[in-house]
């Protein structure tokens, strides 16, 4: 039995992995056709990537990631496409970055987890909104998130421009205003790697006990899993929609906090990170929604974005990074799908196997 | 493999010859020999899991086999796809129809054949040709009317004249009265025979032995994946047909010698539902009354889709009612969730195993911990408590005598039988006031029916109230204390099963004949 379960990890594992090589292999051609050298590209990454600087460059822009991951990560574990991730952390950094400047009169630690509940409040209100959708008007949760994401980028710039803008100086940067230092979220190595890291991976290992190992992640499961045996268990499923949905917005909350309250400590419009919602949907995949999966996923996307900024020393375009990002997407999806019945072809065959065997010794010691 | 080689006798209509087939989860075909006579009925029986249904798969060239040879009409033949099957007039219908309910009858039969000219479709000449066919084998079907329309019976009607339209002069019949009722089964047998008498050769599958034995000029018997002998019906008594396909004597039921207490564990006092669709709202079940003591087994008879499926929902709470109320052991539970009322002691095997009871590609200790999991033994704090749960888990596969390689394989891996005892164990293991069982043992082989029926009577016998959802009339009288009848939604007879007999029973289930509940 061990054997199998070690041999069901590694198929997966592989697979994930060919899937990433098949994508490097895409887009080795494509750069072939813009008559670019893959190896030389390739090799300008890899060197990159042993650079210490890119190393935290890469977990910095990992640490998001994470928590996005996670975010959608949830919702697929309950069946549910939560597309909203990316409106969900923009309100949700907005909002945090507004109060976080109201009370700087608490201390330093208190003042960081007061942040980082509004945040997850913020975060979870918004996804709320789908998940009472869905379940009020059986809304589809993948229509709903979509458009609250319109909403939520549109609004967020309305207020942030009606309301809340703030200049610096004579900075060109608009922000709203700055959050005091007691706010702030300390770094680990200074101005390389932020503390956030930590916090994505403590989110991670949480997300990892409460699905994986808590009798609510089990109901959760299994409500994604086959819904009507669910209710014909007693598990209410609009219960676990709810809950599934509220958990993921709070998770998305986060991702917006490390450049919120580690970075620029403030809101900005410009250069504030986005797409990075959609970018976890990805992570998910790739990561097959388990919480080593997930950390070792953004951490490689964080690796492929950080080296890629090297790649215009050599006047290759950065967008290179999104094409191989977006094939892996395609093709974990299709060498999943493969995999996973080859997977469970094999285990049926061993079971059935297993019992012939086992009906046979019966029958002599019968 | 070995050539063909010329058949100086008569040829057979089909001849199988070392036939071994290995797929995964059934079991294999091996060494498997079969001689069908042209112009006969023949049978072949075998448990559920048998490898009846795998044979017949491979004749109708749905996979190859990996030794053996098939000759048909005395011609060696290499099924690559049923499309070769058919070429050589092969046909099957299907246990479940292949049919499309927004079509008619005459489109359904044509529908992938259709006589067209330039791409249009000339219904003339289909219908000419579709009468005769009809005519000819004694259906009475209007061939115009909506496929939806029709009952089962007249479906498989259909699904017959399509395998005739196609040409088809051999035909398989897999497992065809399982979904009829006894009327609709001697209409069958004679359109059968009307078949043979035309010269057609029928193959048909089945594990009811008094069918076999009424209908069939041969009969093969198949166990465990191979044949054991092809007897006739005249020089074989019943029971040592079923001791050919179990390979023992078969059971005899037991009279029980316990009492049914005065305690009523399961009231249903006048429970109606309906549903709400556009612009109409149909009742699904009305009035409904049943009582289900202590130690009392309460069989539901009924053609399925007259209301046994929403009445369950309506106990479990999974469906509203709009009048009446459910009483679990004296205590109202109308208004309670489907958790409170299965932690106050309702026990259910659903319908549908994969649809209602399963996690497919989840362990089986997660699978049995299903609907438990709130109960102290399966957690630490508020983890679930792994070991446990798997320890429960093993005793559970001991105790129903599940046949896995351990607790930890995928439920998908299992064949049905054992998924249905792993649900049965997870079901009883809580001791329930009251067990709703919906079709305990269908699709279960004749070893897990038995151990399935045992475990019934034994918790019944400890004083477990059992409301019994059964199409196998088989099943419900030799279980149950007192039959109801359900028919569109209604309770229409009530029946000692002393005094139900199966052409009873069938006249209830098709409304033919109604009585008003007692």
């Amino acid at each position: 039995m061990d054997r199998q379960k070690l041999q069901r990890i590694g198929v997966t594992a592989a697979s994930s992995v060919a899937a990433v090589l098949f994508a490097l292999v895409i887009c080795g051609i494509i750069l072939l056709l813009t008559g670019r050298s893959p190896s030389h590209v390739y090799q300008t990454m890899w060197d990159a990537a042993g650079e210490r600087r890119i190393q935290y460059d890469a977990i910095q822009r990992a640490t998001p990631l994470m928590f996005a991951g996670c975010a959608v990560a949830l919702g697929f574990k309950m069946n549910l496409f939560n597309i909203g991730v990316e409106g969900q952390y923009r309100i949700a950094a907005l909002v945090t970055a507004i109060v976080g400047t109201r009370i700087g009169f608490l201390p330093a630690p208190l003042h960081v987890a007061v942040e980082l509940a509004v945040a997850c409040i913020c975060g979870a209100a918004w996804a709320g909104i789908a998940a009472f959708m869905k379940v009020r008007r059986g809304v589809n949760e993948v229509i709903a998130t979509i458009m609250l994401n319109a909403i939520a980028i549109s609004l967020a710039a309305w207020l942030f421009n009606t309301y809340f803008r703030y200049t610096q100086g004579n900075s060109q940067n608009v922000t709203t205003r700055p959050i005091p230092r007691s706010g702030w979220m300390p770094d680990i190595v200074k101005d390389q790697l932020n503390g956030f890291f930590i916090v994505a991976l403590l989110v991670v290992f949480a997300y990892w006990i409460v699905v994986f190992k808590s009798r609510f992640g089990f109901r959760l499961r299994a409500s994604g899993h086959n819904d009507v045996a669910a209710k014909t268990s007693g598990i209410s499923s609009k219960r676990m929609i709810v809950t599934a949905l509220l958990l993921s917005g709070a998770v998305a909350g986060f991702i917006g906090m490390q450049q919120t309250l580690g970075d620029s400590h403030a809101y900005s419009s410009q250069g504030f990170v986005d797409g990075i919602g959609f970018l976890g949907i990805a992570v998910a995949l790739l990561g097959r929604n388990h919480p080593i999966g997930i950390v070792l996923s953004a951490l490689l996307f964080g690796l492929l974005a950080a080296s890629a900024t090297k790649l215009g020393l050599i006047k290759v375009p950065q967008e290179i990074v999104q094409i191989i990002e977006g094939v892996i997407v395609l093709s974990v999806v299709i060498v999943n799908e493969a995999s996973g019945r080859w997977v469970d072809k094999r285990t049926q065959q061993r079971a059935a196997h297993a019992v012939e065997h086992h009906l046979t010794q019966q029958g002599v010691t019968a | 493999m070995t050539t063909a080689e010329p058949n100086t006798e008569q040829p057979y209509a089909v001849e199988l010859e070392g036939i071994e087939k290995r797929f995964p989860g059934v079991i294999a075909n091996h060494d498997v020999s079969l001689k069908v006579r042209k112009g006969t009925i023949h049978a072949i029986v075998g448990e559920n899991g048998a490898g009846k249904s795998t044979l017949m798969n491979t004749l109708y060239g749905m996979h190859q086999p990996e030794a053996g040879t098939i000759h048909v009409n005395g011609q060696q033949v290499h099924f690559k796809s049923p499309a070769e099957a058919i070429a050589v007039g092969i046909g099957m219908v299907h246990q479940h129809f292949m049919l499309a309910d927004n079509l008619t009858v005459l489109e359904n039969v044509i529908l992938g054949a259709e006589p067209a000219r330039r791409g249009v479709i000339r219904h003339a000449e289909g219908t000419a040709k579709v009468a005769a066919l009809a005519k000819q084998i004694g259906a009475h079907v209007d061939l115009d009317a909506p496929l939806s329309a029709l009952g089962v019976g007249q479906r498989q009607r259909v699904e017959i004249l399509k395998v005739l339209y196609r040409g088809a002069n051999i035909l398989i019949l897999d497992e065809p009265t399982a979904v009829l009722v006894p009327q609709e089964v001697d209409e069958l047998f004679e359109t059968l025979k009307v078949l043979v008498a035309g010269g057609a050769t029928v193959i048909f599958i089945s594990h009811k032995l008094d069918e076999v034995l009424a209908v069939s000029d041969e009969i093969t018997v198949i166990r465990q994946g191979t044949t054991v002998g092809t007897v006739t019906p005249d020089s074989i008594t019943r029971s040592r047909l079923g001791e050919m396909m179990v390979g023992s004597e078969l059971p005899k039921p037991i009279p029980r010698v316990t009492k049914i207490g005065a305690a009523v564990r399961l009231e249903v006092n006048g429970a109606s539902a309906k549903v709400v669709g556009p612009g109409s709202q149909k009742y699904v079940f009305q009035d409904i009354d049943i009582d289900v003591h202590e130690g009392e087994i309460v069989g539901v008879a009924g053609v399925e889709g007259n209301g046994q499926f929403e009445l369950c929902e309506g106990i479990l709470g999974l469906m509203p009612l709009t009048a009446g109320t459910i009483v679990l052991d004296g205590n109202d539970v109308t208004h309670e969730t489907v958790r409170h009322r299965k932690d106050a002691g309702i026990g259910y095997i659903p319908f549908d195993r994969h649809r209602e009871a399963l996690m497919l590609s989840s362990p089986l200790w997660e699978n049995t911990m299903l609907g438990r999991e709130s109960q102290p033994k399966f957690n630490i704090g508020p983890l679930i408590n792994v070991r446990g749960s798997q320890a429960d888990c093993r005793e559970i596969i001991h105790d129903f005598d599940v046949r896995t390689p351990g607790e930890d394989v995928p439920a998908f891996a299992l064949s049905g039988g054992n998924q249905q005892k792993l649900i049965v164990g997870r079901e009883l293991v809580n001791n329930p006031s009251v067990l709703i069982a919906a079709h305990p043992t269908r699709g279960v082989d004749i070893g897990a029916q038995n151990a399935i029926w045992a475990r019934l009577r034994t918790a019944r016998d400890a004083g477990m109230g059992v409301l019994l959802l059964s199409a196998d009339l088989e099943e419900l009288i030799a279980l149950s204390d007192v039959i109801v009848v359900m028919f569109d939604g209604m309770i229409t007879a009530r029946l000692t099963p002393a005094q139900a007999t199966p052409e009873l029973l069938g006249l209830y289930m098709t409304g033919t004949r109604q009585e008003a509940a007692a």
